[in-house]
């Protein structure tokens, strides 16, 4: 039996741009900006937003894209990594280069999105603060301490 | 000064490789889509107009800046920045005018670009330093040439030479060219410790910005025009094979190109010691996107059949062996009745000292502790994934592995295919911790290319990554220990045993130290498939051992660091046995180093505290864990941490792997658990694997480094293993219960819900 598709054609606002994409609305945001926009920075991690690496911002909240249809989006503003800021000087991007935060680095770009979205609504966030906001991205090479480190740092500087 | 021959990584020096171009072995221009980028540490470098290939190790450029290429695949444990810093120290030139680049994958050129065994830098140390060392002294040849004088009167410091006598200077990017055309030198001086400039000095992460941005690094961010994904799918449980399929269903939904079955190897096939795959016979979903795919794959339809007994060859570097594969589905309940079994029998003896037996008999006091741990998956942050174009020309394979030159040699073997028409890229890996060293989803990637006709992505889901086998085995062990009236350690006794692997290392410490000593080992045969897990073996001997030896120094009235510190005295003056396999001064080196940095004996009030010291892997490394209890939970406040790995290259980042290792140790101890019902693993994602969080991570790692002059040993693993122990120990101080059984939350009564 022929299964049918509807496709649909949907223009979605991210980093700034509008972006016509012609696929199933039931696509995953994260497989939207990967496949289909050329934008790898959002990593796939697990599927069933446990991990956090897919992390970007709808309009400025920190958002899990792997279990967010594409059809759920409508006007909302997608920020993705490779939007945060023009030439990578966001001040979280700053801090984790100062702080050498990376091991392997697959994790970040999702923390680092959940640290801009936890600055940007709270700006002076304490230890706990901090760590309610990280707990849902894992870092399997274990850098949350400068992770924290990283968004103290921040913090201070914007 | 040292003297290096040139016979290390000689071919390394050969000129005119070629890489300058681009560093493609084969002809393959028209797939050079992907080329990895040069980067510079202070990113804002002006590029040459010319490069001139000096060595595979480096070109410099006319404007004297240089790219030094690092040779071994970069999984966050730093050698990108750390390989390339070694090269310039003995260049001679600043750091800021350093470009990096992930050389090509390339037996020819370099010796072993392999990721593992925290041996990366120790191997590559003395051919890391001649490359730079040999291309300084053709710097220097076309200078002295130049100049008419004498080469011995040409010095050099920060990229200029100079000929004091003339006064004249040139900088490395006027003289590039004629160095190019220089003999390579026989011999070639290499920099003492102490006149470093680049080395020990802390320098950031290379990559740093590539990662923060975003920027496509990763094997999953691989694009090539016309690429189809790729998914397979497995048997859902150990001991279980592909028997049939329906694809009906899946052949028509949106996207997908074709379905097919590919037999990554069979039975026959001699393997590679790095070929273990439990899924051979697999259905391949080729599609046009990743989620059409995932669709796709959750509509097949498969029918599994059970394995029968098999016997496989394995090739372990040149040892040919023959192990059993048994059938059948198996369950961690029924593997730790077996364990239990298997450690109330003799065992096989792999080192005896002195009467063991007689000791123990005539003992004043005997303590008997036993310790398991489960099966623990890696868990990559970034699922098994490989790219392959497979035509008649040739292969061209890109993506994450720890073990490029495993992949080689089986693809060669398995497609019948010469090893110079396999073209490898090495992509960041998104963590490894031994797992990417089985590369059997870059075969897997080379067959569906092969069969579709198509370049392929190959994509694992978590679920197929954390389902797929190559767990770090479950493990028991049954320590003794003899005192006699004076509390001295009299006797000792390790059996130990797992599934299907031993973890036993018999000659390490204690053994050495105590007159009769007994290591035993047995082994129970399984179907799950086992792999290198970041220091494989040790990462629950040390653990257990630690914390054994804890208990021994509370029944003998002693502080535990200076337990351990009496009996590395003793092996160090008076040795039981010749084959003990770890320097005792360097033990006790570290052990005194975390005791002078933590103020033990002086510890705060509320904070309970634990110590472990360990060997492996050429390095050493001691850890005190402070834990305080909030309520009846207990957390890791502190970690204080001394390391003996010799020469430290970049020591921030050498740091930020102890920090790691130490948080991945706390997370592994306290949650990391694969168990499996009826051969199926009980988790397949984060939702029910427990991984350590943010909020589980200690408040504070404090890394010292021992300071000495020994070539650089091994960094990754060393700091890993010892985790298990000092935190188990902090555990029992602050509740009173000695903790066996890994994962420690939920060691009857549960320690946390």
């Amino acid at each position: 039996m022929p299964i049918i598709t509807i496709m649909a054609k949907l223009n979605l606002k991210i980093n700034g741009q509008v972006k016509e994409v012609d696929v199933d609305p039931s696509t995953p945001v994260l497989w939207v900006l990967r496949d289909h926009l050329n934008l790898v920075g959002t990593k796939y991690g697990c599927g069933i937003a446990q991990c956090g690496a897919c992390t970007v911002h709808l309009d400025g909240t920190a958002t899990r894209s792997c279990m967010l249809s594409v059809s759920m989006v409508g006007n909302s503003e997608i920020t993705t990594i490779e939007g945060l800021s023009e030439n990578g000087d966001h001040p979280v991007q700053k801090a984790w280069m100062d702080v050498d935060v990376p091991q392997c680095g697959y994790c970040q770009a999702g923390q680092i999105m959940t640290a801009a979205a936890l600055l940007d609504k709270n700006p002076n966030p304490n230890d706990e603060e901090i760590e309610m906001a990280m707990n849902g991205n894992i870092c399997r090479c274990g850098t949350y301490l400068r992770i924290k480190k990283a968004v103290k740092i921040a913090s201070e500087n914007s | 000064m040292n003297q290096i021959d040139k016979h290390i990584g000689r071919r390394a020096f050969i000129r005119n490789t070629g890489l300058a171009s681009g560093g493609l072995i084969i002809g393959f221009s028209w797939l050079n889509s992907c080329k990895p980028k040069s980067i510079s540490a202070e990113q804002a470098l002006e590029m040459p107009k010319e490069w001139f290939e000096i060595n595979a190790y480096l070109k410099i450029g006319d404007n004297g800046v240089a790219t030094i290429y690092c040779p071994n695949p970069e999984f966050g444990q730093g050698v990108m920045t750390a390989m390339p810093m070694i090269v310039a120290e003995e260049l001679d030139i600043t750091w800021k005018d350093v470009l990096v680049e992930q050389a090509p994958f390339n037996t020819e050129l370099y010796e072993r670009q392999f990721t593992g065994g925290s041996q990366g830098i120790r191997r590559s140390w003395k051919g890391l330093r001649m490359a730079g060392a040999t291309a300084k002294q053709m710097l220097k040849q076309a200078a002295a040439a130049a100049w008419q004088v004498p080469v011995s009167e040409i010095s050099v410091s920060d990229g200029v030479l100079s000929h004091e006598a003339s006064g004249k200077t040139a900088g490395f990017g006027e003289m590039a060219a004629a160095a190019s055309n220089m003999e390579v030198p026989e011999k070639v001086e290499t920099k003492a410790v102490k006149d470093f400039k680049i080395i020990s000095h802390s320098k950031k992460n290379v990559e740093g910005k590539q990662i923060v941005t975003g920027e496509p690094m990763f094997g999953l961010d691989y694009q090539y025009e016309g690429t189809l994904i790729a998914m397979v799918a497995h048997p859902p449980a150990f001991g279980l094979k592909l028997k049939s399929f329906d694809d009906s269903e899946v052949r028509n939904m949106p996207g997908i190109v074709d379905v097919f079955q590919i037999n990554t190897y069979d039975d026959n096939f001699v393997r590679n010691f790095f070929d273990t795959n439990a899924f051979p016979d697999l259905v391949a979903i080729v599609g046009k996107t990743t989620w059409e795919v995932m669709n796709a794959k959750k509509k097949l339809k498969a029918e599994w059949e059970p394995i029968s007994e098999k016997k496989l060859t394995i090739d372990r570097f040149g040892s040919i062996s023959e192990i059993t594969v048994p059938s059948g589905l198996e369950s961690t309940n029924k593997h730790n009745e077996l364990m239990e079994k298997m450690a109330s029998q003799p065992g096989e003896i792999a080192r005896k000292d002195g009467d063991p037996e007689s000791a123990f008999k005539n003992a004043a006091k005997v303590l008997e502790r036993s310790y398991s741990c489960p099966f623990l998956a890696h868990n990559c942050m970034e699922p098994m994934n490989f790219f392959a174009h497979v035509t008649d020309e040739g292969i061209k394979l890109a993506g994450p592995s720890q073990a490029p030159s495993i992949i080689e040699s089986t693809l060669a073997s398995r497609l019948d295919v010469p090893a110079e028409k396999i073209e490898i890229e090495m992509t960041r890996m998104g963590g490894g911790f031994g797992r990417r060293a089985y590369g059997h989803y870059a075969i897997e990637a080379a067959l569906i290319s092969k069969q579709a006709k198509a370049p392929i992505k190959l994509v694992y889901s978590r679920e197929d990554d954390m389902t797929f086998g190559i767990y770090r085995p479950s493990y028991q062990a049954t320590y003794r220990a003899a005192l006699d009236e004076n509390n001295n350690l009299i006797a000792f006794h390790v059996k130990s045993g797992g599934v299907p692997e031993s973890p036993l290392f018999a000659n390490r410490f204690p053994a050495g130290a105590v007159d009769n000593y007994l290591a035993e080992q047995w082994v129970i045969n399984s179907n799950i498939t086992i792999g290198a897990f970041r220091a494989p073996r040790s990462n629950f001997t040390a653990g257990v051992e630690q914390a054994f030896l804890d208990e021994v120094a509370e029944a003998a009235g002693k502080d535990p660091i200076d337990f351990r510190l009496e009996l590395l005295k003793r092996v160090k003056e008076n040795p039981v046995g010749e084959e003990n396999d770890y320097e005792p001064d360097r033990i006790a080196g570290v052990l005194k180093l975390v005791k002078e940095k933590s103020n033990w004996g002086q510890t705060p009030p509320g904070v309970h505290r634990g110590v472990s010291a360990y060997f492996c892997h050429n390095s050493y490394a001691a850890h005190v864990v402070d834990v305080v209890m909030d309520g009846d939970q207990p957390r890791v406040e502190k970690v204080t941490c001394a390391i003996d790995c010799g020469i430290v290259i970049n020591p921030d980042a050498a740091s930020l792997m102890a920090e790691g290792a130490i948080v991945d140790g706390i997370g592994n101890a306290m949650y990391g658990n694969m168990s499996f019902t009826d051969g199926k693993p009980d988790h397949s994602n984060f939702d029910t694997y427990k991984m350590i969080r943010q909020n589980e991570a200690p408040k504070k790692i404090e890394v010292h480094f021992v300071q000495n002059e020994i070539d650089p040993t091994g960094l990754g693993e060393p700091p890993f293993p010892p985790v298990f122990g000092a935190l188990a120990n902090a555990l029992y101080k602050a509740t009173g219960r000695r903790f066996t059984k890994q994962p420690f939350s939920t060691d009857k009564p549960p320690l946390v819900g």
